[in-house]
Formats: C-alpha cells, sequence, structure tokens
C-alpha cells in the first residue's frame, strides 16, 4: 500500500472556483480537469510570487523534491486546458489552510479573515475599515 | 453571536489574559441578549494539550470569535478549520468590560 501523503500547506487559496475558455462558436463543456489547492499553490509561489522551489516548498512544508512533482503536474494541466480547450476547476487534494493575520490600525489588535469571499475587512473589536495585512509573522503562531 | 474571552479572574474588572489554553477563566459574551458567563479553565494546570481541550470547551458554547493575547501553536489551525476566529489583543492591561464594550458597539 502506498504511504498517505502528507499534508500541504496553503496559505492563500484561490478567490475563484476555477476557469473556463472562451470559445469562437458555441459548443458542449467537457469535463473540467481538477486542479487540485495543492497544484495552484505550487503555481502561485513559483509563477506569481517567483520564489525559488525550495523556498516554496518550505512555505507549503514539504520537500523540494514533492514540490516540483507537484508544480510539474500543475503545469502539465494547466496546459492541457490551454491547449484543449478544457475548463479549470479548482478542488480539493491532501491540504490544510491556514489564515493570514492582519492588524488594526486602529485599535492595534491582530485578527484572522476567515471568508476569503468577503473583501471587505473589518476589525472584529471596533468595526474599524482601517485595516492591514501583516507581513510580519507572529512567531509564536506558527 | 457568541464571543469567548479569556480572563484572568471571575469579574468583569478582571483583564484579559495573556494565554488561551492556560487562563483562569473563560467569558461567554453573547452579543444578542448581552449576557456574560464565567467559566473556570480546567485545564489552567494541564502538563499538556490544554489548547485543544479548551478549544473544545469554547467550541462546545458555540462560539463565533475568540478573544485572547496569544494563541498557541496547535490551537491556530484547529480554529481556522472550525472556522472560529482568532482576535489577538497585544494590550493585556484591558479589562473585561473594556472588551465587551467594544465588541458590542456595531
Amino acid at each position: 500500500m502506498a504511504r498517505p501523503k502528507k499534508l500541504r500547506k496553503i496559505t492563500n487559496p484561490p478567490g475563484i472556483k476555477g476557469f473556463k475558455p472562451i470559445r469562437h462558436y458555441p459548443a458542449e463543456e467537457s469535463a473540467p480537469i481538477l486542479l487540485d489547492y495543492d497544484e495552484y499553490e505550487a503555481l502561485r509561489l513559483s509563477d506569481y510570487e517567483l520564489k525559488s522551489q525550495s523556498d516554496a516548498a518550505v512555505k507549503m512544508e514539504i520537500s523540494r523534491p514533492t514540490f516540483a512533482r507537484i508544480y510539474e503536474s500543475a503545469r502539465r494541466k494547466v496546459a492541457r486546458s490551454f491547449v484543449e480547450g478544457v475548463p479549470i476547476l479548482f478542488q480539493g487534494g491532501p491540504v490544510y489552510f491556514t489564515s493570514d493575520w492582519y492588524v488594526c490600525n486602529d485599535c492595534g489588535c491582530w485578527f484572522n479573515h476567515l471568508d476569503k469571499e468577503d473583501p471587505v475587512i473589518i476589525c472584529p473589536l471596533c468595526r474599524s475599515s482601517n485595516t492591514g495585512q501583516s507581513d510580519v509573522v507572529n512567531e509564536s503562531n506558527q | 453571536m457568541k464571543i469567548a474571552i479569556t480572563s484572568s479572574g471571575n469579574s468583569p474588572q478582571a483583564t484579559l489574559d495573556s494565554r488561551f489554553g492556560r487562563c483562569s477563566y473563560f467569558v461567554i459574551y453573547d452579543t444578542e441578549s448581552g449576557s456574560t458567563e464565567f467559566i473556570p479553565n480546567p485545564n489552567k494546570e494541564a502538563m499538556e494539550g490544554a489548547g485543544p481541550a479548551s478549544i473544545q470547551l469554547v467550541a462546545s458554547k458555540g462560539v463565533e470569535k475568540v478573544v485572547s493575547g496569544e494563541f498557541g501553536a496547535k490551537v491556530k489551525a484547529i480554529f481556522d478549520s472550525l472556522k472560529i476566529q482568532l482576535v489577538i489583543v497585544k494590550d493585556c492591561t484591558m479589562t473585561i468590560n473594556r472588551i465587551i464594550e467594544m465588541v458590542s458597539k456595531q
């Protein structure tokens, strides 16, 4: 029996559900390619944040070879989607989510924001919208 | 909505407890009825696993937010999966009264 997969840490899950091809003529949509969250995160860290594979692997708490494998699979899926015009759906994978910390500029408290689809971030304590994402990682919480 | 606040004493004049898992008391505040309930923390002297045990306690009360001075390493991932929001207040001299005042002012 294969060894169970280690859980991959996802700091920023996608804000959308997936992609659909734009066509010249109406056609029936073929079954979507399922892009796992870990593959999305690998693509995001490598090609959007331009991190090196070893840094990205540390971020996802997996080994560098594992990261390379996930990234390879992600690229192949995206390429297949582009070439064949197949929709992409973000879904599943052996992952767990962490939310980032935000800081309120008015009362100075820290909080996390669970509903990623809600773009308005309000301080849960003083209701101020004068908040920002905290880049400083709170060491005791990592 | 119910909010859990970690407290160092069992009165509203007590200050915020800086630790989550091993705080002295949990205050369960209900924003709709305005009621507060003080629960002594049974995990205060626990050697280990105080965080997860305390999560079970506050989660069983149906809270949606937890206010404390600090959260341990194991705690955050569990709260994330339970969809309970965490609020860290760095200023531990704040009294429970003051925090309740802040969260109830909508």
